[in-house]
This record gives C-alpha cells, structure tokens and sequence, in this order.
C-alpha cells in the first residue's frame, strides 16, 4: 500500500479542492489516519475505492467516536495596567463528531486505510454525506451511528435508528448522556453504583 | 381426611384423594413451556430439553410454539427493552394458569449488562415471576431444580380460600399492562402493581 | 327393549359422545366453580410472535395457489418412490429402471405440459 502522505498527494490531485490532512495517532498502535472534509468526502471516497492500485472495494468497519468540548488552559502574557504579567485564559475548544471508516483492498490485499469524518459540532450542525452509496456494506452500520452518536448521514438510503426504538430521543453513545436510573438493587454496590445507591437514598430520605 | 386413616386405606389398596391434589398433580406434571429464547441462556434452556437432561422427565417437553397452548413462560435470555412489551404481550397472551420461571442473571436484574442503556433490568419489573434462577447462564441442573421448585409451589396451591393462586381468584387479573416506547426509557419504567423491590436501608 | 343389531351401535356412540363431551363438560363445571374466565383484549387479540398486528388479519389467498401446492404434492410425493428405488437401485433388473424411467418420464412431461400451458406464471 502506498504510505497515507502518497495517498493524501493522489487524493489532492485527484479531487481538486479537497483537503485532506493526516491526524497522527501518539497511542501505541500508532495508526495514523486521513481526515477529509466533508464536502468533498464522497468524491475523495470514490477515487479510493475507483483507482485501480488503490481500489478500497471493502469498507470493514464504521465506527463513531465522540469528542466533548474541552477547555484549554492557556498562559498569555497581557499587559494589564502597564505591568505585563501572566494571565491564565481558558479556551473552549468545541467538540465534534466523528465517523472512522477502515477500508481495505480484496483485490490488491492491502488495508486498513483509516478515513475519518468530523461534525462541525455536537449540537446543530452534525451532518456528514454518507459512505453507503459508495460502500454497500456501511448502511447498518452508519445506522447504528446515526442511533447511537446522533450523527445524520446525507444520502443514506434508508436512515432510521437501528438498536433503539423509533420515538427514542437520546443517543447513547456520546459521554454526556445519562442513563436512566433504574437499576442498583444489590446488597453490596460499590463505585458508581455505590454513589448511584446513596443518591437515591439521599433523594428518598428528602421527599 | 386425616393421615392415619389415609395410611390404613392404602395399606388396604384404597387410594384415597382429594380434588385439590388431584388437581395440582394434574397440572405439575404437564407443565407444557412456551418455545422462546431470548439470548445465550436459551442454549442451556435447549440442552435442558435434549437427551442428556431431559426435561420430559418433568413433563415439561412440550415446548410450544403459541402462547395459547403454554402453561409456563421460560424467560432464558436477555430482555432488552425493545423486546421488553412483546414478551409482556406474550405473557398476556397466555391462558391461565401461567407461570414464569426467569432464567439467567439477565432476565432476573439485567445481569452483565446491567449498566446498559437498552436492556431491562429484569423482567420482573413488569409480569410477575415465580422462580428465579441466578447464573449465567445457569445449568440445566439449575432450570431444572426450578421447574422442581415450581411443582412444589404448584403442589402447595389450595383451589379456594384467600391464598389462591392468582388464576383462581376472580378478582385478579390475568393481564398486566404492556409498557410503551418512551422518548428516554420504556414507559412506565416498571409496574408498580408487579415489582415490588425489598428496601435497603443504606444510610446516605 | 328390543334386541335389534342396533342398540350396540346406539350405546356405542352414546358412550363416543359421552367420552367426548365429558371432558368439556367438566372443564366448563370447573372454570364455574374455580377458575374463573378471564377474557381481555390483548389476550384475544391474534398472535404474532408478541407484536400487535399491523394489517387486517383475513386475508385471501389467489386460487393460483392451489395449482402450486399440487404440482409440488406431485413431485413430493415421486420421491416418496424414488427413495426406496435408489436403495434397492443396485440389485434390481433393467425392467425396474425403465419402469421407474417411464414414471419419472410421465410425471415431468406433465410439468411440461403444465409450464407450457402457463400454469407457473403468477399472474
Ligand atoms: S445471564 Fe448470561 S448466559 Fe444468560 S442471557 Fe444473560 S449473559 Fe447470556
């Protein structure tokens, strides 16, 4: 296969105005992947699967991840009242979606390319063109990520939710979402279920 | 009939009974369950009915594909909540007299995925179960000592008086209500009628 | 009384109806006296597999159909003689074969017959 730097060259030069960039991965497996952006991932996603000696025909697993915003505690030097000192700033970095594909080749035997997609944000804006007229094989898989992480596929044939029920409203799979309290009866919980249980009591012994 | 007597009638060759036990011996002993899994316990539910362990030594190999021919609803598996008001419809759907037997830590509390977002804590919550059986999953040992157990409690039923069963008491009902689809959780989450949880007193 | 050829016949059947409605008749006495009935609309509601059903329940099937369900009874029933034919298949002199030829012979010439006439197009 041809390094992700080649295949991120092909790919600028194949569809023009598309930009792609390599996300390093610092975890021990070290699998760095592509990130393209949105508006031209369909496009970008054809000449992958299309160009004869990369031709990634086999889109082996979609999965979601969830990024929460994050806030970034920056030191910046400001001139306060004539004296420049130190200023602690928090920044709030927001979150977004993402959608990973890995992709491989059953023609050529090579693989896993690992492409991702991202959200503008969590909340309004959270689409991304789906991958499923191109790969067959992501429908029930962005589904899936359509139920669970919330995000929605233009272009997906038949997008409904998958695991969860159709009034459902939350996605369970992004970190902020609270289950619902409905379980702890055991006679010796311990860490969350513990706080769970003496919540409740708490909650109990107050109404 | 007092047991002295009973003992001289059969030592005579007189059998003697009561409509009562005939009764109970009549229905322990052809417990016919409904045929449904729901996750990996039913693999131990299906073994329990295979040669090796041979659950038609109970009288309780008459798995049947209909609610309306079924005495006993074995809950062997996980009940996610999606599946959560068809095996309550089930359960309705089934002439009395019913008996459930929850198999497997799933079915009786949510077992390992108790945690989950999609899996009802214990079927409990809404049809009321008879015997329990932790594991996971159990043996088929285990399902059978709790059709064992079930026959006793079957055995022990009186046809009149306050404590009847549930089926000889007009005023009870052999519907329970089936929960709907909410935005966040089943609703309601649990029948209170049905579910009745033992209070732990944990400080706070 | 008069002992005609009949009365055994007479009492046999009183005692076929007897021995049929005895059951029912007990379990009717019962559900009076213990059980009581307990009708509900879910549970005479039609059984499918614990759903609610989503479509009228009556529905009709094309006579079509029936044409299907005797073709295939014919073939289904030819292997009933295929299979004990393909046992003894070794042992059996060259009349048999041609014999159990002719049947084979027979029974797809009237599949012919049949699919040339259309029968097999669903219309
Ligand atoms: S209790 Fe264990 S074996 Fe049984 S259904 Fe649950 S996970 Fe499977």
């Amino acid at each position: 296969m041809l390094s992700l730097d080649q295949i991120k060259l092909r790919i600028e030069q194949a569809v023009p105005g598309a930009r792609v960039e390599l996300v390093p991965n610092g975890a021990l497996a070290d699998q760095a992947s592509l990130w393209l952006d949105a508006a031209h991932a369909v496009e970008c996603a054809r000449f992958l699967r299309e160009t004869p000696d990369l031709s990634f025909d086999y889109a082996s697993n979609v999965t979601g991840v969830d990024w929460p915003d994050t806030t970034v505690k920056t030191k910046v030097k400001k001139v306060v009242e004539g004296q420049e000192t130190d200023v602690e700033e928090s920044v709030v970095k927001p979150g977004f979606l993402e959608a990973v594909y890995h992709l491989y080749s059953m023609t050529r035997k090579h693989g896993p390319l690992v492409i991702r997609l991202r959200t503008a944000n969590r909340t309004d804006s959270v689409r991304l063109p789906s991958f499923t007229p191109v790969w067959r094989g992501a429908e029930f898989q962005e589904r899936e990520i359509f139920d669970l992480f919330g995000i929605v596929f233009d272009g997906h044939p038949d997008l409904r939710r998958l695991l969860m029920w159709d009034g459902f409203q939350d996605h369970p799979m992004r970190k902020d979402y609270v289950e619902p309290d409905d379980y702890e009866y055991e006679p010796t919980p311990h860490d969350e279920v513990l706080e769970k249980a003496q919540s409740r009591a708490a909650k109990e012994a107050n109404a | 009939m007092d047991e002295g007597l009973r003992n001289e009638l059969s030592k005579a060759g007189v059998f003697t009974t009561s409509l009562s036990e005939l009764y109970n011996w009549g229905q322990k002993n052809s417990l016919w369950p409904l045929q449904f899994g729901l996750a990996c316990c039913a693999i131990e539910m299906i073994a329990a009915s295979m040669a090796r362990f041979d659950i038609a030594r109970f009288g309780a190999e008459v798995f049947r594909p209909s609610p309306r021919q079924a005495d006993l609803m074995i809950v062997a598996g996980t009940v996610t909540k999606k599946m959560a008001p068809q095996v309550v419809r089930l359960y309705n759907q089934m002439p009395e007299p019913k008996f459930v037997i929850a198999m497997g830590a799933c079915a009786i509390s949510g077992g390992p995925f108790k945690q989950g977002y999609n899996v009802l804590k214990g079927i409990d919550r809404y049809i009321p179960v008879d015997v329990h059986i932790p594991g996971c999953p159990p043996r088929p040992e285990a399902l059978l000592h709790a059709l064992m157990t079930l026959q006793k409690k079957i055995e022990e039923q009186s046809l009149t008086g306050i404590n009847r069963p549930r089926q000889m008491d007009p005023n009870q009902t052999g519907e329970f209500p089936i929960p709907t689809f909410g935005a966040h959780d089943l609703e309601p989450p649990s029948n209170p009628e049905v579910w009745r949880p033992i209070k732990i007193d944990r400080g706070s | 009384m008069t002992d005609s050829a009949y009365t055994l016949l007479v009492v046999f059947l009183g005692m076929a109806v007897a021995f049929a409605a005895a059951p029912l008749a007990i379990a009717w006495l019962w559900s009076k006296r213990f059980a009581p009935r307990k009708p509900g609309t879910v549970k005479k509601d039609v059984y499918e597999c614990g759903l609610e059903s989503s479509t009228k329940n009556w529905v009709q099937f094309k006579s079509d159909y029936y044409l299907y369900g005797i073709l295939f009874l014919v073939f289904d029933i030819e292997t009933v003689f295929l299979l004990p034919f393909a046992v003894s298949f070794k042992s059996l002199p060259i009349g048999a074969v041609v014999a159990m030829l002719v049947f084979l012979l027979l029974l797809v010439e009237g599949l012919v017959w049949a699919w040339r006439k259309g029968v097999l197009n669903w219309k």
